[in-house]
């Protein structure tokens, strides 16, 4: 009998071939169904998780290719835990917000398979395991991009392939590299070597250049983002969701798991240049926001910024060359966590909400739209409640998280935090601009027949919204799942 | 017993979005009045010298991990701010009678701006405080930009940012305080010594990203684009509380967290607050619209409040807190006259306009209310203006004459704008431009709403004309309990 994690990676592997060998009918449910049960599976691994120990819990490990030292090795901490929910609930919410897309079968194929590969790099914790899966995601992505996406799709999934693929080359020949240098693929056991260099002499700073590469490109951090407006722009709805939900935190996981305690005395030699890109992140992405008249495309630019503070944190706690208080580095990971965690559902929600306006209207410029508060009151409405999550306003998640991280990189890193804070401004310029010419004014000529949220679309958003009211006001519970993970990981870094 | 104001405010708010629209208004009207009953009960109640600390009265942990806690606590300053909200929230829902337009909604976000308000007033943990202080916004924006009127969008979207602009910097403070101290208990962080260096710089940042939203100049601009946008129950709100969510936190975290920034840069925010005393009040003059003049007129009033505050003498800084009172019942009354008895029923805010149609004879209790409501902006002895403005002069007397000088010469422009603008729009030789039918403003021939003023408006009118003369006639009332919380606060030891 395999263990549950393994179950919950299987289960959507298992629904991707139901999906393609069904007869005919309706493949969105076959494709919830299998969904759901790997949901209640992740949802089993939070009920056996003890948040009380540190470390990795539920492991399942055996020998899979003796010869260069790879096992099986999965098993969940509260980060793994962390996404591993957050997967669980982004999924199953894109599949019902995706309108049924030509060759469905296919496309819910593709997600499944997709999700499985997610669950894997979240619980991987052997570098060729985890490297597979997270190629394995790498291709689902570009297919969905290629082929459902809208237009200008060939040259964005080119690209994002290109970009990511790049990267990951990079990160293999780095871990080659490592490996050779220290026979082994373990992430526990090299993070125990880490501390007196990985690989001697000056080759360390071709594996950490490599390594980086492939997670800065995932995340992405300036200035290795600009794949990312392209491929979030034409992604079909669905799809979006889940890149921006859960696509992108892979990246800010790898740096939590492999690069930061791989690699300690190289992030504090060029700390400070690591910081100002994450800096620019935050501040030139909601500029370039601005400046975008396609609603994706903004939202796009917007999660870079979002993801952007999370950089700030974990480098301004990986790399202070000075000791800094227990208390800061605890509250710079959390807000990580948190922000992880909110930005994958604010994200993904305010992406569905671009889709259902882009469904009713058949284009989403910003100024195709006007006047929509008189027409459709709820679809506002809601739609505002995640706007107001995104710009981190105090009673929904957002605000927790970048309270957080900028508390703790404020302790740490004063100059790099003030700085960032023109970021929240920026945000604000750019969403109440966009409101603005969404929601008030005249009823555009075009927006006069939309209907308002029906009662599938209010399905979705509902429940989501009141999530982000729950970790907004009691943020206790996401807490508990990383809090002994945070610990540990702080007194590592200390 | 007090915190039970915000939790009454948002328990009617939500209650709002439930219930059908006959009850909206009643419900709208009963949470309110139980705030201010709430309020009042409390100022009968508890002794004076309780009130002189910022005693605890709830305290419950929140988000553990970081030591933030559901903090609330009151002292005299925060029970007269407590007041004002309960006063300007009962006026208001009594001058948003008629709101025909999605009336459970317009209630809603008026009634999470006062629920805001009161948790900005009694929020004892800085995170409590900056989270309740960024609430007010969204409900803000959208009572501006769905029920306003000229120019709305603008006007929503300037305040806005406004208040976003100044939140960047305050949030930079309150990660400096915190992140110093290691503690967000207010009374615990006005225990702290900060290093000199670190209040030189926090203190501006904080002070000018609250003045900010306290219509300081130079930053005060949205003030009179924001009230002229907004609907008479916004520009009431906005005058009578939110504006005060400014001044208030100045004092409250920064002037009391900072003493020794604030004596470094005490003497700059004099000079703005006078500035804007004088700059506000010429502009005023110069303005055709009637809620341009009164925009300018809070700036003006709010100029004041600075002034007093950064006098930094017991005496200045509780006429500056009497002040933030008197001014919010004082420019709650003088919007509701412009925004609702002159308005609604001319369709006009044009002084020019509104010189030709002699209103004092059609609308002789909106004539009579804003007669009242402009002798209390102007500082005419027996109302709270002028208990508020002579406690300011005298208290800063001491320490910046120069400036008690300036300020006097900035009254008299006061004064000459209000007296222009009151003869303006009610006093104006009747041209023929407007005919009376029937006792009856016939500018608007469509216009076929109610022209007399109705019930609810004199009870709204009553209310606050009651608060300006009661405070203006016994201002000890208010200052008995302002003057040992203040003279507590560390800045004046």
């Amino acid at each position: 009998m395999a263990g549950l994690i393994t179950t919950t990676i299987f289960i959507p592997l298992l629904g991707a071939i139901a999906v393609s060998i069904w007869p005919r009918g309706n493949f969105r449910g076959v494709a919830l169904i299998f969904t759901v049960i790997s949901a209640a599976c992740a949802l089993g691994l939070w009920r056996d998780f003890n948040t009380a120990l540190a470390g990795l819990q539920l492991v399942e490990r055996c020998p899979w290719i003796p010869a260069v030292g790879a096992e099986y090795l999965v098993g969940v901490d509260g980060l793994s835990l962390l996404l591993v929910l957050l997967t669980s609930l982004i999924i199953p919410f894109a599949f019902l917000a995706q309108p049924p897309p030509r060759g469905g079968r296919a496309f819910y194929a593709t997600m499944l398979v997709m999700q499985s590969a997610l669950y894997g790099t979240f619980t991987a914790q052997n570098f060729v395991l985890w490297f597979l899966f997270y190629e394995m995601s790498l291709i689902p992505a570009f297919l969905l991009i290629k082929i459902w996406g809208g237009e200008n799709r060939d040259y964005a999934a080119t690209k994002f392939f290109l970009y990511t693929f790049l990267g990951s080359v990079a990160m293999l020949l780095s871990f080659l590299g490592i490996y050779f240098a220290r026979q082994t693929f373990d992430f526990a056991v090299l993070a125990s070597m880490a501390k007196n260099g990985l690989v001697p002499g000056n080759v360390v700073w071709l594996a950490f250049a490599g390594i980086f590469l492939g997670l800065a490109v995932k995340v992405p951090l300036f200035p290795f983002h600009t794949w990312l407006p392209d491929a979030y722009q034409t992604a079909p709805t669905g799809v979006s969701m889940v890149l921006t939900g859960v696509l992108s935190k892979m990246g800010v996981y790898g740096f939590v798991r492999l690069l930061l305690p791989l690699f300690p005395n190289e992030i504090k030699i060029i700390g400070p240049w690591l910081l100002a890109l994450a800096v620019c992140s935050i501040v030139f992405a909601p500029l370039a926001a601005w400046a975008q008249k396609d609603l994706k495309r903004m939202i796009a630019y917007l999660s870079v910024n979002h993801l952007g503070y999370c950089m700030l944190s974990l480098f301004a706690v990986a790399a202070s060359p000075v000791v800094a208080a227990r208390i800061d580095t605890d509250a710079a990971l959390s807000g990580v966590f948190m922000q992880i965690f909110s930005h994958g559902i604010t994200a993904a929600t305010l992406f569905y909400f671009a889709g259902l306006l882009e469904q009713r209207r058949g284009q989403r410029g910003i100024d195709d739209f006007g006047g929509l508060m008189q027409r459709t009151p709820l679809l506002c409405g809601w739609m505002s409640v995640a706007i107001f999550s995104s710009l981190g306003l105090p009673g929904l998640n957002g605000f927790i998280g970048e309270f957080l991280i900028f508390k703790g990189s404020f302790a740490i890193a004063p100059g790099f935090a003030a700085i960032a804070v023109i970021g929240l401004f920026v945000t604000a310029i750019v969403f109440v601009r966009a409101m603005q010419s969404l929601f008030s004014g005249p009823l555009a000529e075009s927006c006069s027949a939309f209907p308002d949220l029906l009662p599938v679309e209010k399905l979705v958003v509902v429940p989501i919204t009141l999530l982000m009211f729950a970790v907004g006001i009691a943020p206790q519970f996401i807490f508990n799942i990383f809090n002994t993970t945070v610990v540990q990981m702080a007194r590592l870094f200390a | 017993m007090i915190a039970w104001t915000i939790y009454v405010t948002f328990a009617g708010a939500v209650l709002l979005l439930l219930s059908p629209r006959a009850f909206a208004r009643w419900i709208a009207l009963l949470t309110a009045f139980a705030g201010l009953a709430l309020g009042l009960i409390e100022l009968v109640r508890t002794p004076i010298a309780d009130l002189a600390r910022f005693t605890t009265i709830v305290r419950v942990p929140w988000v553990l991990a970081l030591g933030i806690n559901y903090h609330l606590a009151i002292d005299g300053v925060s029970l007269t701010m407590v007041l004002v909200t309960g006063i300007s929230a009962v006026s208001t829902v009594l001058f948003s009678w008629d709101v025909k337009e999605r009336q459970n909604e317009f209630f809603f976000w008026l009634l999470l701006v006062v629920a805001g308000c009161y948790g900005v007033f009694l929020s004892a943990d800085l995170f409590l405080f900056f989270a309740f202080y960024e609430l007010v916004i969204v409900p803000k924006y959208f009572l501006i930009a769905v029920f306003g009127s000229t120019n709305k969008e603008y006007g929503a979207m300037k305040l806005t940012l406004y208040s976003f602009f100044g939140g960047m910097f305050v949030f930079v403070g309150i990660l400096a305080a915190y992140v110093t101290a290691g503690t967000l208990d207010l009374n615990q962080l006005s225990q702290f010594q900060f290093s000199p260096q670190l209040q030189s710089w926090a203190f501006p940042a904080l002070f000018l990203g609250f003045a900010v939203l306290a219509g300081i100049w130079p930053l005060h601009t949205w003030a009179p684009t924001g009230h002229a946008a907004a609907p008479t129950a916004g520009s009431m709100l906005l005058a009578g509380i939110v504006m005060k969510l400014g001044s208030y936190a100045g004092l409250r975290v920064a002037m009391n967290l900072f003493p020794q920034g604030f004596q470094m840069w005490g003497k700059w925010i004099v000079l703005l607050g006078v500035i804007g005393i004088v700059y506000a009040a010429a502009v005023a003059l110069r303005q055709h619209d009637l809620k341009f003049v009164i925009g300018y007129s809070s700036v003006s009033h709010m100029g004041f409040v600075m002034f007093g505050l950064a006098a930094a003498t017991a005496l200045s800084v509780s006429g500056a807190v009497l002040q933030m009172f008197s001014h919010g019942v004082i420019a709650a009354l003088l919007f509701a006259v412009a925004g609702r008895m002159i308005y609604r029923r001319t369709h006009t805010r044009e002084l020019d306009v509104l010189a030709g149609m002699s209103l004092s004879r059609v609308l002789p209790f909106a004539a009579f209310t804003f007669v009242v409501a402009s002798a209390a902006s102007m500082g005419i002895p027996g109302f709270s203006g002028f208990a508020a403005e002579i406690t300011i002069l005298i208290g800063a007397w001491k320490t910046y004459p120069v400036a008690v000088w300036i300020t006097g010469a900035g009254m008299v422009l006061v004064a000459a704008f209000t007296l222009r603008a009151l003869k303006q729009s009610f006093f104006g030789e009747a041209r023929s431009t407007v005919q009376l039918q029937d006792g009856r403003v016939a500018l608007d021939p469509d216009w076929n709403e109610q022209q007399t003023i109705t019930a609810a408006e004199k009870c709204g009118a009553c209310l606050l004309m009651f608060a300006t003369i009661a405070v203006g006639l016994y201002p000890k009332l208010l200052l008995d309990r302002i003057m040992p919380a203040v003279e507590a606060m560390r800045f004046l030891q």
